[in-house]
This record gives structure tokens, sequence and C-alpha cells, in this order.
């Protein structure tokens, strides 16, 4: 009769109460792994987003472009380079140029980055086909949030100002030919987005360019002077930063209900060495060493592990399979400063559930042999009397 | 002849610190026990009689002397060898009847077979075959919460012989039962001794237990003062 055996026994015997332990850990259990995969959705949502209507797989920068600094901006633009031209012909990239400017709709003024984007591109989800306007008003795209913070709606007429290749101001009226619903608010909040054929004849910037997207990174890149090549990694560098500081409270509270499911296995165990302090010097006395009865406690505590894992899996999986496919509602999730939408949809990788479940069982069975040290220093005479501990 | 005697002592002496000062709780004690003994160690409270079986039963260790169970010296065991000796050869029977209280009574007895390893259909039998011994085979699955005083120390009797132990030591048995309890504990335990050979040592003060006993031993302050053999007289009539 091994020690596991006899810690079975003893779970089986127990009933009710094993159940209930189990239970309430198999609640921790899966509450942790939701939460992280509730994350671990957020982030390659997040993600996903930004690829689709931001960065492709990657972009070529002219050399100037700072998006963090406004001032490189009326200088970061150039020529596209005779090397990307095949990519662009074959629809694989596309040219943005940007420049910045203002916008002015009923009596306010809001200072903008005004891009500007091939009607006819492929490469990001932005639906700049609207900007194929047949009629001669300058067409115009904006986001939702752009909308919302401008007050307009399609049909609406703006004045639209910027400054030309020469320096000279020059301004113009659009029509908003629609509004692009995105989570990705860094392609949305003061931006107005245009053909950019119309823009490079308004600008005198015929053929320049302030990024290039590429739908596959080009192998190898090639190295041009004016240009650098910027790679997804780096591209989402700052949306991963951001996310991960985003979540770091979540994380917190993953960590202490996880703390708290772990104290609960410790005070079982050190209430149930207490309770069962007879019993252990019944077991010394019936033949079974220190070391196994340590073992028997600890393989006890292990177990409901193992059996909190079994619940959780028989109620966690049903529940995930839902939740990843019908995603949980997330009203205001704009405001969370990146790519959200307003519908999560949970990931549970494999190496999520795997590595929380042996999580658990490793810590459970070190939290349950913790207490069990103590018998190591138990008199069995003692025990026998309800002594000792 | 040495190996007539399946528990010797020499020189025994247990001292149990007590703050700064020692208490001594066995002095020198010199016994022998032969196989298939009733005997019974008695005296007041604190004379050393749970000491002197707990030292036998190798639950504890002497300060110094020597004791020798069924060839194997107390003093130098390891855990492991102390362990192997009380599962095999020992047989535990307590005041407080100290039964495992989540398992059935026919899953407390059958427990020192599992231990051993002993297959399953040959436990059972021998679970059934203790159960009648103490007239408990209709309780098996009671548990230990639904049964008397004394028929919980049945039960423990029940589990201290299931193995055929060579020795079963009995520390009080009969301090928490009742005198009719108590007689019939005591007459099982006299018909498991014949029958059976094995030896019975208890410690006890309880003139019910002690008028059964074959030899006895008194103690006072942990010295033996009187070690007479004696005609058991009974069942007090």
């Amino acid at each position: 009769m091994t020690t596991l055996q006899l810690a079975v026994r003893n779970l089986r015997a127990a009933g009710i109460h094993t159940w209930l332990n189990a239970f309430a850990l198999s609640l921790a259990f899966v509450a942790i792994i939701f939460g992280q995969g509730l994350l671990e959705g957020v982030n390659r949502q997040a993600e996903q987003a930004s690829i689709a209507f931001e960065f492709g797989d990657g972009q070529f920068w002219h050399k100037q472009y700072d998006p963090y600094d406004p001032l490189t901006i009326d200088n970061a633009h150039a020529p596209i380079p005779e090397e990307l031209k095949p990519l662009l012909n074959s629809g694989a990239a596309m040219p943005i140029l940007i420049i910045p400017g203002s916008v002015y709709f009923a009596g306010k003024m809001l200072p903008v980055l005004i891009k500007g984007i091939p009607a006819d591109q492929k490469v990001l989800k932005i639906p700049s086909a609207m900007l194929t306007d047949t009629t001669k008003d300058l067409p115009v795209l904006l986001g939702q949030q752009m909308a919302k913070t401008a007050g307009a709606g399609v049909g609406d007429y703006l004045t639209i100002q910027w400054r030309d290749a020469r320096g000279a101001f020059d301004a113009r009226q659009a029509r908003v030919v629609g509004i692009m619903h995105t989570s990705v608010s860094t392609i949305d909040q003061g931006q107005v987005w245009l053909p950019l054929n119309k823009l490079w004849e308004l600008t005198t910037m015929a053929g320049q360019a302030t990024l290039i997207t590429v739908k596959k990174k080009p192998i190898p890149v090639p190295a041009l002077p004016d240009w650098d090549f910027r790679s997804l990694d780096f591209l989402l560098a700052d949306l991963r930063t951001m996310i991960k500081t985003k979540t770091v409270g979540q994380s917190i509270m993953f960590i202490v209900l996880f703390l708290l499911a772990m104290l609960a296995i410790f005070d079982t165990q050190v209430f149930s060495i207490f309770r069962r302090r007879r019993e252990i010097g019944m077991l010394i006395a019936l033949g079974l060493t220190r070391a196994q009865v340590i073992a028997m406690f600890t393989f006890e505590g292990a177990l409901y592990g193992v059996l909190a894992t079994l619940l959780g899996t028989i109620y966690g999986t049903p529940l995930f399979i839902y939740l990843s496919a019908r995603g949980i509602s997330f009203p205001g999730s704009a405001q969370w400063g990146f790519a959200l939408q307003e519908r999560m949809y949970p990931v549970y990788p494999l190496s999520l559930i795997l590595g929380t479940t042996l999580l658990v069982l490793i810590t459970a069975t070190f939290v349950s042999w913790l207490p069990t040290r103590r018998i190591a220093r138990l008199k069995p005479t003692d025990a026998l009397r309800g002594k000792g501990i | 002849m040495a190996d007539e005697y399946i528990i010797e002592t020499f020189d025994l002496i247990k001292r149990y610190p007590m703050g700064r000062q020692e208490l001594v709780a066995l002095k020198k004690v010199n016994l022998k026990f032969r196989r298939g003994e009733f005997s019974g160690v008695i005296g007041p409270s604190g004379s050393g009689k749970t000491t002197l079986l707990n030292i036998i039963g190798s639950l504890d260790t002497p300060s110094s002397g020597s004791v020798v169970v069924l060839g194997e010296k107390v003093e130098t065991l390891t855990p492991y060898r102390s362990a192997q000796l009380r599962r095999r050869h020992i047989g535990f029977i307590f005041q407080t009847f100290n039964l495992l209280p989540v398992y059935t009574v026919f899953e407390n007895v059958e427990f020192p077979l599992l231990i051993l390893k002993v297959p399953p259909a040959e436990r059972r039998q021998r679970v059934m075959a203790a159960l009648e011994w103490v007239g408990l085979a209709d309780r098996e699955k009671s548990r230990p919460n639904q049964l008397s005083g004394g028929e919980s120390q049945r039960v423990a009797i029940a589990r201290a012989i299931v193995k055929q132990p060579a020795i079963v030591l009995a520390d009080e048995p009969t301090a928490n039962l009742d005198a009719e309890n108590s007689y019939h504990i005591l007459d099982t335990m006299v018909k498991i001794n014949q029958e059976l050979g094995t030896t019975f040592i208890f410690s006890t003060h309880d003139e019910k237990v002690i008028r059964y006993l074959r030899r006895k031993i008194k103690l006072l302050d942990g010295a033996v003062v009187a070690d007479k053999h004696a005609q058991p007289s009974g069942r007090e009539t």
C-alpha cells in the first residue's frame, strides 16, 4: 500500500469535504485561466487590429519621420524609391503621405495630420475605397472618434488647411464621404484621410511619401538611403508596453486570487494536521514512518489540486469554448487608449492551460508539504495524546 | 535461555526535561517477558507505565539502558526498522481507541493489512475473522461515530490483532468503559491470548483488569517494586 493510495483513500472517505475543498480551489483555477485568457485575447485582438489597420507586415519610414515629434512631419517625405515601385505596382505595398494641417468645422479649429492614402489600396483594412469619389468635391474619410470630436457626419463639408511644399498656406473644402469604424485610435483621432493622388496635387508633392506599408515583409529588406524599415516588432513595441502596463493591475488581482487559493490549501493542511494529531500518532503506531505520514498528507493536498483541475476542466471547458466563440461585451473599451473592440474574444492557448495547471499542481503540492514538516518534529507519544503541535 | 524472552529491558532509564530539571520516568527497569504472557504493569498515574509500554512499542527510546524486542534493540533502530517492527509484530490498544474517524469499522481493521500489502481477498477474510473475534462482524460498515465506547474499543482490539502480532500493548484499555464493557473486552483478550498465543502487556490501574492478569508488575515512581505471577481471578461476581 503506497502513501498515495492511502491519501486517495482518505480523500474518498472524507466525501463531501474533499469535493468542497476541490471545488473552491477549482474556482480559483478557472478564474486564473479565464483572466489570463482574456488578457491574451485583448493582447492578440489589439495586435491584430493594429496590423490590419495600421502596420501591415512592416513599414518603410522616411528617415526624418518620428510619429512622436510633430516638428519632423513637415520634412519627413521623399519621392518613393525606385526599389519599392515593383512592390507598389503589384499591390503588395502602398505609400502614405502625411502632412500637418488643421480642420475647421462648426466654428472649431482642430489641428490634424492629413494623410493621403491610395483609394484602391488593399494592404490595410482602412476603407479607402470610400475615397473614390466621382464628384468634384474633395473627399475626406474620418475615423469615428475624429468625427465625434469634430461633430461631423457623412456629407458635411470641412475646411482643411495645410502648407504646401513651398511652405505656403492653402485650404480647401472637403466633403466627408465616410466614417471609418476602427478600434485603432492611432489612425483615427486627430487625423483626416484624403486620396493620395489629390493630396499630391494639393501639396505639389507628387510621387512622395512619408511611409510605405508592406503587405509582406520583403526578404531581404532592401537598403534604402533615405528610408528605414520598421519591423512589426518595432511597430508593436509601444502597443505591447501599453498593454503590459494596463494589465499589470489585473495580473496583481490574479496573483492575489492565486495566493488566496494556496493560502486556503495551506490553512486546510495546518488545520488538518492539528485536528488529526491522534491519527498521525496512530498511523505511526500502526507502522508508518514519519516520512510516509508526511508523504500521505502532502499527497492529500496535492490531490486537491488534481481534483480541482478535473472539476475545473469539467465546467471550465464549455465555459471557455462559449466565451471564445461568443466573446464578452466591453462597452466603453475605446477609452483604454489602445485597440480594443467592444466585444473581447478571450484566447485560451494550450500553453496557458497547461502552464496554469502545472502551476496550480506544483504550488498546491508545495503548500501542502510546507505545514507537514511539523510532523517530522512530532513525537508519536505526544501525538497519540493529541499534543505536540 | 535468553531467546525464550520476546521482550527484555536492561537497566532501562527514561528521563524527560522539565524546564531546567529532569523528570526520571523510569529508573533502571529490568524486566523480561515470555511469549504468550498475559501481564500488566500496574501503578498509579505518573508511575511510568505508559512510558514503559511506549518504549517497548518503539514509539519512544530509552535515555539509557537497553530494550530488546523480538531480538531488535529498540534504542538502535532506524525510523524505518522501528516502523517495520511495529507494522509486523506489535499491536496497540489505547484508552482513547484512536480509530481513524473517516474510515468504516472494516477499513479501520483492514488498515494494518493494507500497509503490510496483504492481497485483497485474504485481507477481507482476515478482517472478518478479527471482527468475529470481537463480535462486531455485523458492524463492518459503521463509522466510529456510530459506535459506543465498548464497540469502539472492540474495533481497536480487532485492529490490533488482525495482523496476528506477537505482542499487543494495551494502554489503559478499559479506562473509558463501564464495567460490563470492560469485562467483555477483557474476556475477548483472554480468549485471543489463549487461542492465538498473543502476548498481552497492559498498563492499568483498573482493578477489573488487574483481576485478569497472570503477571502483575508494580511500578512506583518509575521503579519496579513488585513482579508477581498469580492465578487470575477473572470477572468479579
